[in-house]
């Protein structure tokens, strides 16, 4: 049996990579005895042209398969973290190194293979209203250029996984808020990330559905995806008992597992 | 032992799987150049696909780009269409200058003819054509639509006449041979039809640059229009484009639709101006055929043809994508995630 047939024979796990990505996962390119770190922040500033300071030297470490929650009032500068991990911000001072790939040495015409290996879910789930749901969770792989036979195998393996493949033609204006972040779930991980960055993922949902979210993210986790999630959703952090990380005015405040309310 | 480190005891292990296959997995993500080349083909494909239907999907908005771009190339096109025929139409008479002999009327045939041939062993004479008067006559019957008014008359008023053809074009041998034919004793009058050949000449020319500097400043336009729609597009696609960079697509990938849709514009305007050209062929042809035939010449109207064609759709495609490039390069870079 081929390469390719195997691949086809075996069932669908979250842990095998799309064979039309490269993954920051490979553990040839990550030669430093860093192995086991999928983020690393050094001392990073990031200042606006209009001279805020929104990170003051935030240092920070997040193993592989870690599962983090970023919280801290808005303004605390939660976005911009967000924005310098997913290359959209560039940090002003400080190195960032994701999956053993600096950052900082990123050329901007690298950045979109970069961002081929994260999944980002975002609050207000950003999906396409002209096209189907389907094609929404499978825009990731047809831009990376993924054959069709693949992009139709992951993309349904993808909304299969968040329960929502009998809805795969449907326009995702007529699907509830829910069911919608599940959408955006799926396009998330339909390309296997290594790294799973969440803006809000629950911010308008419901506890009940929020709990059901959350549950994904933890089903995710579970084989072997980094997740990081910003939420200022408190509550529901303390009950998913996970990593919890707290800015304040640029300031890495807190940086532990609560047991009951995060400090601050 | 504090509390956060007894959640973290408690909680570690289970939100920490054992080492899983996603290095395994990893090594062997590769993507073949074959692979990468049939996706890149496919993806070309699909928007051109694309690009049709989102012609089709709003008709009126760009069936009226279209039709600008059409209108614009449309006449310069009729222009250079209409000076190739007007070419085709004086060819007999380009160039060559002929030197027109009007003898006098009493001049007798034979004296005539024997003059045409010591003409004819001229070195500077190529060759001489004799119109006798009866054949004047009646070529100027059956073109002028005066023989009426001729029949009216007792005699023949028209002279006899020697086209001359002179062999060289040169103005210093030309003036010599008119100076001698006029010279003769026969002769009432030539005319030398070497000015009306030059302005023709320059006619054509001024013509032909007038229809070039329009063709160049209506691209200009036609560009300009393809550049504003695509601008157009782009805004109206910006959140798709938001969202396509943030999973990963190249400035190419984002590009490529635009591109091809700058493509079938051009390419539509291009069909369009030539079926617009071809219309207008095809009302003038029955006048102007009837206006040959007063004239008594054969001429027909040539249509746009199947190069006017090729010509046309391309040339618009062309400009239709290189429009389409300098949109998306001033505004796709703009669009950027904040």
């Amino acid at each position: 049996m081929d390469g390719f047939t195997a691949c086809l024979a075996k069932p669908y796990r979250l842990a095998a990579p799309p064979r039309c990505l490269k993954l920051l996962s490979d553990p040839q390119k990550t030669k430093n005895n860093k192995n086991a770190l999928m983020i690393q922040f050094d001392n990073v500033n990031k200042r606006y042209e209009s001279g805020q300071d929104a990170l003051g030297r935030v240092s920070l470490e997040i193993d592989r398969a870690e599962m983090v929650f970023l919280t801290g009032h808005s303004g605390a500068g939660k976005s911009t973290l967000l924005k310098l991990l997913t290359a959209i911000e560039r940090p002003t001072r400080g190195s960032i190194i994701v999956g053993g790939q600096n950052l900082n040495r990123l050329r901007n015409s690298q950045i979109p293979y970069y961002r081929r290996n994260l999944g980002i879910v975002f609050q207000n789930h950003q999906l396409l209203f002209d096209r189907s749901v389907f094609d929404n969770v499978a825009l990731p792989l047809s831009v990376s250029g993924c054959s069709r036979r693949e992009v139709g195998r992951r993309a349904r393996a993808a909304l299969d996984k968040v329960g929502l493949l009998h809805k795969e033609k449907q326009n995702p204006i007529v699907l509830s808020g829910g069911e919608q972040q599940r959408v955006g779930i799926a396009r998330a991980v339909v390309n296997k990330p290594a790294l799973l960055v969440a803006d809000e993922p629950t911010g308008n949902l419901d506890p009940k559905l929020s709990e059901e979210i959350m549950g994904l993210f933890r089903q995710f986790n579970a084989v072997g995806t980094t997740v990081l999630i910003a939420s200022h959703d408190l509550e529901l952090i303390a009950r998913m008992r996970q990593r919890v990380l707290t800015l304040q005015q640029g300031q890495l405040i807190y940086d532990g597992y609560p047991s009951r309310e995060p400090a601050y | 032992m504090t509390d956060t480190q007894a959640v973290n005891q408690r909680t570690k292990p289970a939100a920490n799987p054992p080492e899983r296959s996603r290095a395994a997995g990893a090594v062997t993500a590769r993507t073949g150049v074959g692979d990468r080349f049939s996706s890149w083909t496919n993806h070309h494909r699909e928007m051109w696909r694309e690009s049709w239907a989102r012609f089709f999907a709003s008709p009126m908005s760009s069936g009226m780009t279209a039709l600008v771009i059409a209108i614009a190339l449309a006449l310069p096109a009729a222009l250079q269409l209409g000076l190739t025929n007007f070419q085709k139409a004086v060819a007999g008479w380009d160039g060559q200058p002929q030197i027109s002999v009007f003898l006098h009327k009493r001049a007798r045939e034979n004296a005539v003819q024997s003059f045409a041939d010591d003409l004819r062993g001229d070195p500077l004479v190529a060759g001489v054509t004799y119109i006798s008067p009866e054949q004047a006559l009646a070529e100027f019957q059956q073109s002028s639509g005066l023989g009426d008014a001729l029949l009216g008359m007792d005699s023949n008023p028209l002279p006899a006449v020697l086209l001359v053809r002179p062999r060289g074009s040169d103005t210093a041998s030309l003036e010599t041979l008119a100076t001698r034919l006029r010279d003769s004793a026969m002769t009432d009058s030539v005319v030398l039809d070497m000015a009306w050949v030059q302005r023709l000449a320059q006619l054509t020319e001024l013509g032909q640059r007038m229809s070039m500097g329009l063709a160049l400043l209506l691209a200009l336009g036609v560009l300009l229009v393809v550049v504003n729609s695509i601008r157009l597009h782009i805004e109206s696609r910006r959140d798709e484009i938001l969202v396509v960079k943030l999973v990963g697509a190249t400035d190419a990938f984002v590009r490529r639709p635009f591109l091809y849709t700058g493509l079938v514009y051009g390419l539509v305007g291009g069909l369009i101006a030539w079926l617009l050209v071809s219309g207008g062929v095809w009302l003038l042809a029955g006048p102007i055929s009837g206006l040959a035939n007063l004239y008594g010449s054969g001429f027909r109207l040539d249509g746009p043809g199947f190069t006017y064609l090729i010509g046309l759709a391309g040339g618009a495609a062309l400009l239709g994508l290189t429009g389409a490039w300098l949109a998306v390069a001033r505004h796709i870079s703009a669009i950027q995630p904040r």
